[in-house]
């Protein structure tokens, strides 16, 4: 099977559905880059990561659309199109941003469906970087997705590599609800096998990453990798790690979860997305809920403290839930007879 | 590129162009947008129409003036007061009155109420609770037909207030950067909820600012149907032709409080009544068409419309007092597509 970097699958899932269906569109500032420049009509940026590299020059300025910076017009004028018969890809460059567009999302496309009793249909996805590791500072490093999955109507994925970047992006564009894709910056150059064709992953089917017998943990995104790393180092030492990655957190997958749960009684959650009422809280709430019996020691998380993301390296690396975390945390439920 | 219309507008000579059926079928909408609002002003008090009811009365010949241009493939983005926009634009009757009342007959089946109403089928894009909420999805709209080279339009309605909102400007720049077929139509009744737009615009005048973004703005008397129609029709006309956007302000008056219950303690006591007297965009439009004006429509005939809206009104208030409340089963339904 061919390798592909996590970047190149999100590039090659938009470029075949984008051949698929001449209603699918590309939306946002410098999706193409080099609109109305001195230099004339090139094809400068491809998105600042380069994710969209190519598109333009295959797809041309009415389908790959270059906008101003103005994100609460790319999200509600791809909402607006979305209910009116495109497909569009809106792109939100660094998720943080959300933040001057979310009535967009959370008062509009999120409640179209239900406020209008069943008729709209609203196909839109909004894509966009996020997640701390490249010293980015507090405004272009957040991992919101906690925000997204709390409002109803909206779909979450946080794809964790490239085989299910590409999958899980096709199952968004051809979805008929509004999705939010997540994408960590930390994960672009990562290499995986990734197929030529399409493909799609259904959304609400967690992925077990690794199995194992004495422990679960339950990690998102580019903390999937990390709970990989330590799994496979502790397997020397007698330690049966399960990794279960949900892949999409709205909806997510109780019973793919409940049942690793069942079968280990030990439960760590890794999740970059909040200190409090993250995805972290969320799924251990679930498993209170649903699956006490099962636990054989109390839930552990590992999340960020309860700040904005710092700046300076060696303080970002202390935020963020690393392999050490990880391994404490699997050692802690372990003790628990 | 602004250009204010006199007030009151010589309507006599813009109504010319128009054919009686025309004259007719605008004075019927607006007609019964007047006896819709004037008897949800009175079923209000009842206690029977759950949560906020915002009242279009005094605007009708906006939302007509505009909405005779459209067909039902061309969109419109609505406001919080949207009783208007829809019947203008189509919207069943009764499916709007069983909304309104919470009903499982209403238009989206009870789940959005007066704020929400929505007919997709009718290009009716909703109600919108968000001020300046249609500007951005009316652009998506227009997005769609400029895409598809479909010759439709899009009009996004807002008010003085959502005038001033950051996500209406982001929508008229996009819109004017990818030359989108959109119009802005501003209606501006004089106040944002409580406070007055002579305070809260700060430039005045709408039409001006509009014309900041680098788009055709016009500013006419909302009250003056023909001056609206005559507006939204160049407006539209350079849509179509791939020109790309233009912005009308509409000057009205707001027959109501911001919500029904409001006591418009903001409002001098006199206010009201004398605007009633003096500006009501029907009776202008009366005084242009019939017997006192060009003689194109008979008094009998404008006055059959009046008697046939009330009666269409009371017709959907019964029915929807008759119908079912929703379900339960419907309580979790219509989140999603699928899951």
């Amino acid at each position: 099977m061919p390798k592909r970097s996590y970047r190149a699958a999100i590039n090659d899932a938009i470029r075949l559905e984008m051949e698929r269906d001449p209603n699918v569109v590309l939306i946002g500032e410098d999706v193409r880059g080099g609109s109305g420049g001195s230099a004339g009509d090139v094809e400068a940026y491809g998105g600042v990561m380069g994710v969209t590299k190519g598109l333009w020059t295959k797809f041309g300025s009415d389908r790959v659309i270059d906008t101003p910076i103005t994100e609460s017009a790319i999200v509600g004028m791809a909402a607006g199109a979305a209910m009116t018969g495109l497909r569009p890809i809106a792109e939100i460059m660094f998720l943080d941003f959300f933040g001057v567009c979310y009535d967009m999302l959370y008062n509009q496309a999120a409640k179209f469906r239900y406020m209008f009793g069943g008729k709209a249909r609203t196909p839109l996805v909004v894509r966009g970087m996020m997640g701390a590791g490249l010293s980015a500072a507090a405004q272009h490093s957040q991992a919101p997705y906690n925000v997204f999955t709390a409002v109803a109507g909206l779909k979450v994925v946080v794809p964790s590599n490239p085989y299910d970047a590409k999958g899980l992006l096709i199952t968004a564009i051809r979805d008929d609800d509004p999705v939010v894709f997540c994408e960590h910056k930390l994960l672009y150059g990562l290499s995986g096998e990734v197929p030529d064709g399409a493909y799609t992953i259904p959304f609400g089917e967690a992925n077990y990453t690794r199995e194992g017998e004495h422990v679960t943990v339950i990690a998102l995104s580019a903390m999937v990798p990390r709970a990989n790393a330590v799994a496979d180092r502790l397997r020397a030492e007698g330690i049966s790690v399960e990794v279960v990655d949900p892949r999409t957190t709205s909806p997510l997958d109780e019973e793919g979860i409940l049942e690793s749960v069942a079968h280990t009684g030990r439960v760590v959650i890794v999740d970059e997305s909040a200190a409090r009422v993250g995805i972290a809280h969320d799924i251990s709430a679930m498993i209170a809920d649903q699956g006490f019996r099962d636990l054989r020691a109390p839930i552990k998380l590992v999340v960020p403290p309860h700040t904005p993301v710092p700046f300076s390296p060696p303080l970002e690396k202390a935020w963020m839930p690393s392999e050490a975390r990880i391994e404490a945390a699997i050692r802690t439920v372990l003790k628990d007879q | 590129m602004t250009t204010d219309t006199a007030w009151p507008t010589a309507a006599a000579s813009l109504c010319s162009s128009l054919s009686e059926a025309q004259l007719l079928a605008a004075y019927r909408r607006m007609t019964l947008i007047r006896a819709f609002e004037e008897r949800l002003h009175i079923e209000n008090t009842t206690g029977d129409v759950p949560g906020f009811v915002h009242l279009y009365a005094g605007q009708e010949a906006i939302a007509v003036g505009v909405c005779e241009h459209l067909a039902d493939s061309d969109y419109i983005g609505s406001t919080h007061r949207g009783h208007g926009h829809c019947i203008a634009k189509g919207c069943d009757l009764h499916g709007m009155m069983g909304e309104i009342f919470g009903r499982a007959t209403g238009v989206c089946g009870g789940k959005g109420g007066s704020m929400h109403i929505a007919d997709l089928e009718r290009g009716m894009l909703g109600a919108n609770a968000i001020v300046g909420g249609a500007a951005p999805l009316a652009t998506g709209a227009a997005l769609t037909h400029k895409t598809k080279r479909t010759g439709g339009v899009a009009v996004s309605f807002t008010g003085d207030g959502g005038s001033n909102q950051g996500l209406v400007f982001e929508a008229m720049n996009m819109a004017v950067v990818l030359k989108l077929p959109v119009l802005f139509v501003f209606e501006n009744n004089g106040y944002g909820e409580g406070t007055g737009a002579d305070y809260a615009v700060g430039s005045g005048s709408i039409a001006k600012r509009a014309a900041g973004f680098g788009m055709p703005a016009v500013r006419v008397d909302g009250t003056d149907f023909f001056a609206v129609h005559a507006a939204a029709q160049d407006a539209i006309a350079r849509a179509r032709a791939g020109l790309g956007p233009s912005t009308i302000e509409a000057v009205a008056l707001r027959y109501y409080g911001h919500f029904e219950g409001d006591p418009m303690a903001y409002r001098a006591a006199d206010e009201v009544a004398n605007l009633r007297a003096q500006v009501d965009p029907l009776k202008l439009f009366r005084a242009a068409v019939g017997g006192a004006g060009l003689r194109r429509v008979s008094d009998a005939a404008l006055d059959a419309f009046d008697v046939e809206a009330t009666a269409s009104v009371d017709a959907a208030v019964k029915a929807a007092r008759a119908a079912p409340f929703p379900g339960l089963e419907t309580l979790e339904t219509d989140v999603y597509v699928s899951l």
